[in-house]
Order: structure tokens, then C-alpha cells, then sequence
């Protein structure tokens, strides 16, 4: 059941990633996904029924108390952004809303 | 007079005022000057904060610092307060991180002094440090050759004689194969022992921090150092942190070492098996016993591993937005934004991300990413068989010695089953160690033990027994 992935699947995964990927990177791309999944397909040959997949079970849930504690500083974390408006607090992103 | 070389000889140098953490560190920034331009290993040298951090020690000593004085090299996927920290990425390019990982604030209050950030594949993704952003480290023994990766700077930062001790991240090998490759010991320690508060996420469920060096002692000074609970990792294990350097005597009597021999094939290179063969004979004659073991699943390692460490993966890097740090690709709407801003990505980073999408989106997420946690949970399985009969278990640590620069960078899947020894003990959440095991050709191989969780110990006494009877050379050129 491996899969083989056309251009156009390679074009649409790109876009749920939201990845920006060249013209002539597309088709190596689809070459080279479906040689990496046709080789992850051996999984298909284990026998794995009744046998349940390794995740995180709420069981696995770590607590901790709900206390006040100082986080990082908001100057110094809006210094790393591309764009920002430090006195109001802000990052700056292009316009999202009525453009 | 020469300066003591290894980290618990500095230490006790330093802690006895034979010499000052300035001479140290000013030693090893020399070094580390006269050898990068030619091997690449360090993507930023903090000699200033380094010798100010040195001069602080030498007036003020912290008591009981395990680490005092010791000069130590850091992945750039570790996020030091300060220091640039890029993860070899563009897309992080220029980024100051505005706190430090749990590992950077444990090495500090044990003295060591952190002298710069080393070159790594980016955001740990490669296992040649070639697909760093910022140009391949090169191998000490062969600068024609990779170092394996992703922690390839910090491997080669130790091979060369640099520093003592280095620091690297390990998801499904990025320690253990570079430390095979350059010829020096790399710990992946046990999922859960240090913290990964700081570190800059790749597989979340497979990723662990671990020290590289040159002696057993020295490896379990940094481990010691590092491991240990942090409310901020919610995986951080409770379990107490034991003394890890205590019975390193060369003494494995009464140890029970599992080989399994049908992973070991036809791919795997005829020197490095005669290295191999040749470690297991060592470890005999330190008085451990050789017992056959069957891992049934451990062959499918790498399948899994890159459906499930691809999928944590495009998850993780899906906060790299050009919002909130790094670099924006556009200003122009938000979609171009993201999406110039994710272009900027290199390409394997690019293919890792669409199979993680790919394997995670509807249609596809029971056959391939569940089909791969029900099998990881059977490579679990056999792990925990075989450590019902034995104490470790030992293959080689990579199936060849290192291989050429552009020699797999056109071919993914060939560099990936570079990692085919090494995958497991992430899958299963075990520590595992790569011990220097001679030269095949005049390259280093690797001999790993995998061990139970949180048996580090174990693994370092091992690993010691071997270099006290085969004692790693240096490459010939290494300061």
C-alpha cells in the first residue's frame, strides 16, 4: 500500500505545513517522500494487533501546584521578535483583519 | 608546565590553585582558534564571557563545584541566556535566547565554563552535520570526511582536543553516532534524567540532552552535573541521581552483556565487526559474560523512528512562524509571512516536516503514525525481555566507519540508516553509551551498550573497562 506522491501531493502537503518550496525542488521532493515512505511501509508487515500504541495516557499526567512564579521579561522576549511594539506590549504582525 | 587535559584533572587543578580557571580556559580558547577554521565545530566562541566567567571562579570558588574551572562546548540547538543560539538554522539566524536551558544553569553552578556553541545539522536533523545552515564540521581523523551528526561539532569539539567535555541533544542517535565516528564516548542517558527545558524541540518523546568526553569519569562528572528533576520539564523523572563516577575500577565481573547477533548483518562493514568482536573479547576479559539475545523488532527501528520522530517534529517546528523570535521571511499578508518565513528552512528540515504533515493528516494517521507506536511499543517489549537476562546489550554503534562529505546528501534514506543501531534506545526511552573501540582504516568505531532505564551507571563502568584495556588514540593532528 505504499504510497506514491504526484507533484500535486507534495504541493498540498507543503501547504498544510505552510512551507514555501521552490518550483524545481517539487518534483525531487515527491521522489524522494515516496522513497522514505515506501521504506517506513515495512511497519505494515509487524503483526501488532492487540497490542497497544505507546501515547501519553492521562495516567502519565504530571501535576503541580498552581503558584505564583516570575516569568520571563516581556522586554526582552518582544527584543527577539522580527517586529514588535515594546511600549504597548506587542508583537507586530501584517494585517490580518479587512485587507 | 602543561595544563591538565581531562575535566576531573582540571577540577582538581583548579580546586587546588596548581592552576586558575583563566589559564585553562585561555588554553582552550587557543586551541579552539587554531583548529576551527580548518574543522567548523563552533558556530560561535564566547571568549570574552568564557574568561570573565574563569576570572569569576578563580576570585570567588563555589564549594564543591564538581565541574570548577572545566572548559565545555555546547550544541547550538541548547539555548544559553546571551549567546546566539540558532540550532544551524536560518530561520533562527541572529536569535538571543532570553533565558538558559536547565542543563546551561546546572554546568554553571558546577564551575564549568561554557566557551561556545558548536555546529550541529539543523534543528538536529542529519546525521553528518551537513545540513547545517552554516557549512559542514569536518572529522579530525579525515577532514574529507563527516563527523556523523546532528551533535557533530560537539563530537569533534572532543576529538580534537579543544575541550574536555561537550554537550549534545540525541533523538535517535545524534550523540552515540557522532561519537563513534569522531572516536570519543557520547551518553544518551535515559528519557526522563535531564531536563529538556531549553532545548530546542525535535522529536519531544524521543529527544534527551547528554555529555560527550573523552573518559568515563569525566562523562559521569558532566551527567551527574546535569541529571536530575525539573519542575519545568514535565517529563523529568523524580528518580534520585546516583553517584555515577563511584565504582569506576575496570571491574565487570558478574555482568551480563546481551549481543544480538542477527542485527548484526551483512551491512555492517567487515573492520568495524572485527572491532566489535574484538570489544566484546575486552569486556569478557574485565569478567563480564556474553549471552545471545533476540531483539525481533529492533530491525524495524529506523521505519518507526522516522514516522514518529517526523511527526512530533512537524508539530514542533511549527512554532517557527516569524512571529515571536528569528527571522521574518515577508511582510507582505500573513500566509506569505509564514510561508517565506518557513522557505527558509533547509531541505531536509523541509522533507522531514511534509512526511511528519503527511503521516499526521486524515486519511493516514492509523496506518502510519499509530501502526508505528504500536510497533515502538513491541521494540519496548524486546528491550524488556532481554534485560530480564542480561544487563546491557552491545552492537556496534554505526554500521560503518565515517563516511565522505556529500558522500549520502543526495540520498535521505541512506544517510538515515546511518542511525540503524542507535534508534532503538530512543524508541524505548533507554540510555545508551558509544564507546571508541579502535580504528577500522585508520577511522574510529563505535561500540554501543543499551542498558535499563536509568542504569547510566552501569553503562559507565563498561565503558570504562574498555579504554582502561584499549585506550583510544588521539587523530594524529589533534592538539
Amino acid at each position: 500500500m505504499a504510497e506514491i506522491l504526484t507533484r500535486a501531493d507534495v504541493e498540498r502537503i507543503a501547504a498544510l505545513a505552510r512551507l514555501q518550496i521552490a518550483e524545481d525542488e517539487i518534483d525531487r521532493f515527491a521522489q524522494q517522500l515516496t522513497a522514505i515512505l515506501a521504506y517506513a511501509d515495512q511497519v505494515q508487515r509487524v503483526d501488532t494487533s492487540g497490542v497497544a500504541p505507546i501515547s501519553p495516557s492521562a495516567a502519565d499526567t504530571v501535576w503541580r501546584d498552581d503558584r505564583l512564579a516570575p516569568s520571563l521579561d516581556r522586554d526582552r522576549l518582544l527584543e527577539q521578535a522580527p517586529a514588535a511594539d515594546p511600549a504597548a506590549g506587542l508583537f507586530k504582525v501584517p494585517r490580518v483583519l479587512g485587507s | 608546565m602543561s595544563l591538565p587535559r581531562t575535566a576531573c584533572e582540571i577540577r582538581a587543578a583548579v580546586a587546588a590553585r596548581q592552576v586558575s580557571a583563566v589559564e585553562v580556559c585561555r588554553d582552550a580558547v587557543r586551541r579552539i582558534r587554531d583548529t576551527n577554521a580548518s574543522l567548523n565545530a563552533f558556530l560561535q566562541i564566547e571568549e570574552d564571557r568564557a574568561l570573565a566567567r574563569a576570572a569569576e571562579l578563580d576570585r570567588e570558588p563555589p564549594p564543591n563545584a564538581p565541574l570548577l574551572g572545566v572548559p565545555i562546548a555546547v550544541k547550538d540547538n541548547i539555548c544559553t541566556s546571551g549567546i546566539r543560539t540558532t540550532a544551524a538554522s536560518r530561520v533562527l539566524e541572529g536569535y538571543v535566547p532570553p533565558y538558559s536551558a536547565a542543563v546551561i544553569e546546572r554546568l554553571e553552578a558546577a564551575g564549568a565554563v561554557i566557551v561556545g556553541k558548536t555546529n550541529c545539522d539543523e534543528f538536529a536533523m542529519g546525521s553528518s552535520t551537513e545540513h547545517s545552515a552554516f557549512g559542514p564540521t569536518r572529522n579530525p581523523w579525515d577532514r574529507e570526511r563527516t563527523p556523523g551528526g546532528s551533535s557533530g561539532g560537539s563530537a569533534v569539539a572532543v576529538a580534537a582536543g579543544m575541550v574536555p567535555l561537550a554537550l549534545g541533544s540525541d533523538t535517535g542517535g545524534s550523540i552515540r553516532q557522532p561519537a563513534a565516528l569522531c572516536g570519543v564516548l557520547g551518553l544518551k542517558p535515559t528519557y526522563g534524567r535531564v531536563s529538556r527545558y531549553g532545548l530546542i524541540a525535535f522529536g519531544s518523546s524521543l529527544d534527551q540532552i547528554g555529555p560527550f568526553g573523552a573518559t568515563a569519569g569525566d562523562v559521569a562528572a558532566v551527567l551527574a552535573a546535569i541529571a536530575g528533576h525539573d519542575s519545568r520539564d514535565s517529563t523529568s523523572a523524580q528518580t534520585a541521581v546516583p553517584d555515577y563516577g563511584a565504582r569506576l575500577d575496570g571491574d565487570l565481573s558478574g555482568v551480563r552483556v546481551g549481543v544480538p547477533r542477527a542485527l548484526i548483518t551483512d551491512g555492517v562493514e567487515a573492520g568495524v565487526r572485527a572491532r566489535f568482536e574484538e570489544g566484546l573479547r575486552e569486556l569478557t576479559a574485565a569478567g563480564a559474560s556474553l549471552v545471545d539475545v533476540e531483539l525481533p523488532h529492533a530491525g524495524l527501528a529506523i521505519p518507526v523512528y522516522y514516522l514518529v520522530a517526523n511527526a512530533e517534529a512537524s508539530s514542533n517546528l511549527a512554532r517557527f512562524d516569524g512571529v515571536r523570535y528569528g527571522t521574518r521571511g515577508s511582510n507582505g499578508s500573513v500566509s506569505d509571512m509564514y510561508e517565506q518565513t518557513r522557505g527558509r528552512f533547509g531541505a531536509e528540515v523541509k522533507r522531514r516536516i511534509m512526511i511528519g504533515t503527511f503521516v499526521l493528516s486524515a486519511g493516514y494517521f492509523d496506518a502510519y503514525y499509530v501502526k508505528a507506536q504500536k510497533v515502538r511499543a513491541l521494540i519496548r517489549k524486546d528491550y524488556a525481555a532481554a534485560f530480564e537476562r542480561v544487563d546491557a546489550v552491545a552492537v556496534p554503534t554505526t554500521p560503518t566507519p565515517a563516511f565522505k562529505l556529500g558522500e549520502k546528501t543526495d540520498d535521505p534514506l541512506q544517510m538515515y540508516l546511518s542511525d540503524v543501531f542507535t534508534a532503538a534506545a530512543n524508541l524505548a526511552g533507554l540510555p545508551a553509551v558509544s564507546v571508541p573501540c579502535g580504528l577500522s582504516s585508520g577511522l574510529p568505531v563505535g561500540l554501543q551498550l543499551t542498558g535499563r532505564p536509568f542504569e547510566e551507571e552501569g553503562l559507565l563502568r563498561a565503558a570504562d573497562a574498555l579504554l582502561r584495556r584499549s585506550p583510544m588514540p588521539r587523530p594524529a593532528d589533534s592538539l
